[in-house]
């Protein structure tokens, strides 16, 4: 199996044409303010910018290209090494590029390209306007993908669900030893507590009650700290076991600061019963029993913010995340792991419905990446010790129209509606960043037993 | 007889860009690759560098071993084909063996082409198409005190660059009248020439060789208008041609090289060609052509190879665009495209910046509003995101002027818009 690999990204509409990226590199490469002899470069074009720079290709034409064995990808990282030992200055490369990535710098006297400054790019760190994006995903495949998937194949989750996804991906990071709780919801109805007497899991897996999920799992990880076991103790549950029905005993949990990994993953109501709504059902939503006619225009009241909730309990871990944006999400699950060996962690996993939001199937990561950037859902993640912290930009989101006209569970808002969502979103704003305006304290954490 | 799926004759660009693609997409049937040299596999273009130096010739492989093994390619070398035998689906070697094939490309390249100058065969002479020519001629540089170049094209060009670095009185004799010809202008030629004029290198162009003869341990060239050159090494580098002697009645269609389709599928159904040898449609006309250069030897590798494993994703050829890069004393020169002279006149613009004192040349052929052809001598752009205009025949509409004003810029903007 190939490596992944991680690259430069980007984002056109974002370039404001401050050049400080090309100083970047021509000082880093050639210790010189020349925007020529810049590895990467930015040009205007109409109203905006455009980009030339290597792209690292998978299966590179400048390598084929050279006659003298000058060029060769890096199969660890990906990058297109230059060998000036090696390279005759026949600009052949050249020819074989289409995307300008590669180019003779009359200074040096020879062709130069980008080599990602070795894992750490000089251009990334200076575009204050998120144009340029060091993406590191590709770690994820590289770390995990040989990682033993812990699920059995065929799970049957609805088409384009991102919960298959997300099950996976954390049971595979978590590893084997554990015990996982899957209350009545999605993710049992897709097969994980299995079918005819067999598991849907290689590890461990028990079906509690929609309302005692995190109340056995403090008893399965006490019994085996009690035997000396350290053996994992992880809920995959859904946001109305979590929100409405579980949450007496997840309460209790989380004040007891039990050693629990607990992962809802939100589709925002009862979905695999038949689309009711829940707690965590947004306003103006259609749901079977929020309908849409004459009289009823879909759910009258907010969502409960529960990751919030959770933050007022004090939990050693609190984290929101979308599987648009899976470093993110790894880099949350991986503290959230942490975090479960001696505290409770919460991880609220933002899972848009292909059945129940009506929308379509291969559209999952892209309606889940437009909650995001229009703040319908904001990313953060909270401990005691050091407080709340955005992990996605609030500033600058998209408007909440592109989010709303791709789900069909909205189509009926009227403006009146849509004006609603708007003020709860900004207030929910305002909330999160507060608490991140309020840095956490070090006797929060002295304050946990 | 030894039997094996794909084989492919040659272990150049076009052979190793076909076998990659053959291996994307069909990891396991076997693949044999024959090279007549008893080496790795290595550039015809690299050769000039190693006659110089500048190329270390035990580090200009393309390929190692490890790559052979991983890849499961059964490499064979010293073996020359000596003929296709296509109703048996067999090709025998040099040494009288044979083998078997399911598919074959036949990515032999081409040979010098030997000009009929009397004298010239009973003479001692270079030419310059293999790693043994290039060692063989580096081996005789130190004897060297005048040397007679035949042809400036790339090869007679470069390698008189190097005799000129390496101390040598070299004189060019090119019947065209400037040099290379088949890339640039008289205008551009100019720079490249004065250049070269002012390295002591003596350009006799328009020029013929009438006869020649040896002369001591050397040789006398003597030209049609009466000019004798003394010399005591003889390089001639007057162009090449495909070898297609040995598929004389094997069934497979040549011209002046096989003639493929636009999968580089010879007129049998099991054999392709690419790279040098093959003669394939050409981009701004309609006949079949021979574009011998190593960009297009890869492209034209990797359409043979996706068809002989039946890639789905299998591309057409969108036909051969003659282009060039050539640097010479540090200064650079790029071709890409047609002159306005291989175009029909209507809707051609051409803008030409030329200053001669400062070695710089930029001449922009539009055809259409769409790029035909743009050539330079130290002027920067992309010649990979020009080839690709031309290929997608991207009407340059509202950025025209921007384009003829500052290609390099405005090239990247299409090609961040159009191809990103």
């Amino acid at each position: 199996m190939g490596a992944a690999y991680e690259t430069i990204h980007f984002k056109a509409e974002l370039c404001d044409g401050c050049n400080d990226c090309m100083t970047a590199c021509a000082q880093a490469k050639a210790r010189s303010e020349d925007h020529l002899q810049s590895r990467i470069q930015i040009v205007p074009f109409g109203e905006g910018f455009e980009l030339a720079i290597c792209r690292q290709c998978g299966d590179p034409e400048c390598v084929l290209n050279c006659p003298a064995a000058a060029l060769s990808k890096n199969a660890g990282n990906g990058v297109i090494a230059w060998d000036g030992s090696k390279c005759v200055n026949c600009l052949l490369c050249t020819v074989g590029c289409a995307y300008g990535g590669i180019a003779y710098d009359a200074a040096a006297g020879h062709v130069v390209k980008c080599d990602m400054c070795v894992g750490d790019p000089a251009c990334v760190k200076v575009c204050t306007t998120g144009a340029l994006k060091h993406v590191k995903t590709a770690r994820i495949y590289n770390e995990v993908g040989d990682l033993e998937d812990l699920f059995a194949p065929g799970l049957s989750g609805c088409q384009g669900c991102n919960t298959e996804l997300i099950m996976r991906h954390t049971l595979r990071r978590i590893g084997p030893d554990v015990v996982v709780a899957t209350p009545p919801g999605c993710i049992p109805g897709m097969g994980s507590v299995g079918y005819n007497g067999l598991t849907g899991t290689k590890v461990p897996v028990f079906h509690p009650l929609l309302t005692n999920t995190a109340s056995m799992l403090a008893g399965v990880r006490r019994h085996y700290k009690r035997m000396g076991r350290d053996v994992m103790a992880v809920a995959l549950a859904g946001d109305g076991g979590t929100a409405d029905v579980g949450f007496q005993s997840l309460s209790g949990a989380a004040e007891r600061g039990e050693e629990i990994l607990y992962v809802c993953v939100d589709n925002e109501g009862y979905m695999n019963t038949g689309m009711q709504r829940s707690g965590c059902t947004p306003y103006g939503a259609w749901t079977s029993t929020t309908p849409v006619g004459e009289r009823a225009h879909g759910k009258t009241q907010d969502a409960k913010n529960l990751p919030l909730l959770m933050v007022m309990h004090n939990c050693a871990y609190v984290a929101t995340a979308s599987t648009a944006f899976m470093q993110d999400l790894y880099d949350k699950l991986e503290r959230a792991i942490e975090a479960a060996k001696t505290g409770f962690a919460y991880l609220h996993i933002y899972s848009p419905c292909t059945t129940g939001w009506r929308f379509p199937s291969d559209q999952n990561i892209e309606v889940a990446r437009k909650a995001v950037e229009t703040n319908f859902v904001l990313l953060w993640e909270f401990n005691p010790g050091d407080g709340l912290r955005l992990t996605h930009p609030a500033e600058n989101a998209r408007p909440i129209d592109e989010y709303l006209e791709v789900l069909g569970k909205y189509r009926h808002l009227d403006p009146d509606q849509v004006a609603h969502i708007e003020r709860t979103l900004a207030n929910n704003l305002a909330r999160v960043q507060g608490f991140a305006a309020a840095k956490g304290t070090a006797a929060a954490v002295a304050g946990r037993d | 007889m030894q039997r094996t799926h794909y084989l492919i004759v040659g272990a150049s660009h076009a052979a190793l860009s076909a076998l990659h693609a053959i291996r994307l997409h069909d990891p396991e049937q076997e693949v044999t690759l024959l090279t007549r040299d008893d080496s790795l596999p290595y550039s015809p273009t690299v050769l000039p560098y190693v006659v110089s130096g500048r190329s270390d010739p035990g580090r200009v492989f393309l390929r190692d071993e490890n790559y052979f093994a991983e890849h499961k390619v059964n490499y064979l070398r010293g073996a020359k084909v000596r003929k296709v035998n296509a109703g048996a689906n067999a090709v025998e070697l040099a040494d009288g063996s044979a083998i078997g094939f399911d598919k074959l490309l036949l990515a032999t390249g081409a040979a010098p082409l030997l000009p009929a100058i009397p004298g010239l065969a009973g003479l001692k002479y270079h030419v310059l198409r293999t790693l043994a020519d290039a060692l063989a001629l580096r081996a005789a540089l130190p004897r060297v005190k005048h040397a007679v170049v035949l042809g400036g094209g790339l090869i007679g060009m470069h390698a008189a660059e190097n005799l000129a670095k390496g101390g040598v009185a070299v004189s060019v004799v090119e019947l065209q009248p400037h040099v290379l010809s088949g890339y640039f202008d008289a205008e551009a030629s100019a720079i490249i020439e004065s250049v070269f004029a002012a390295k002591g290198v003596r350009l006799l162009t328009g020029a013929s060789v009438a006869s020649v003869e040896a002369q001591g341990a050397g040789c006398r060239a003597t030209l049609a208008d009466g000019t004798v050159l003394d010399a005591d090494l003889l390089l001639v580098a007057t162009g090449v041609a495909p070898v297609t002697d040995f598929l004389e009645g094997s069934g497979v269609a040549t011209e002046r090289g096989v003639l493929v389709d636009e999968h580089m599928r010879t007129n049998v159904a099991n054999i392709w060609a690419a790279g040098d040898v093959a003669q394939a449609r050409g981009f701004f006309t309609d006949s079949r052509i021979i574009n011998g250069i190593l960009p297009d030897a890869v492209d034209q590798g990797r359409i043979a190879g996706m068809a002989m494993a039946e890639d789905p994703g299998s591309k057409t050829y969108a036909g051969g665009v003659p282009l060039n890069t050539y640097s010479f004393f540090g200064e650079q020169a790029v071709s890409v495209g047609v002159h306005e002279g291989a175009l029909d006149p209507s809707g051609v613009e051409v803008k030409k910046q030329v200053d001669a004192a400062d070695k710089r040349y930029l001449k922009i052929v539009l055809k259409d509003r769409r790029l035909a052809g743009i050539f330079g001598v130290n002027s920067a752009f992309d010649p990979g995101i020009m080839w690709e205009l031309i290929l997608r025949s991207i009407d340059l509409g509202d950025e025209k002027l921007a384009f003829l004003r500052s290609p390099q810029d405005t090239a990247r903007a299409l090609m961040s818009r159009n191809w990103r």
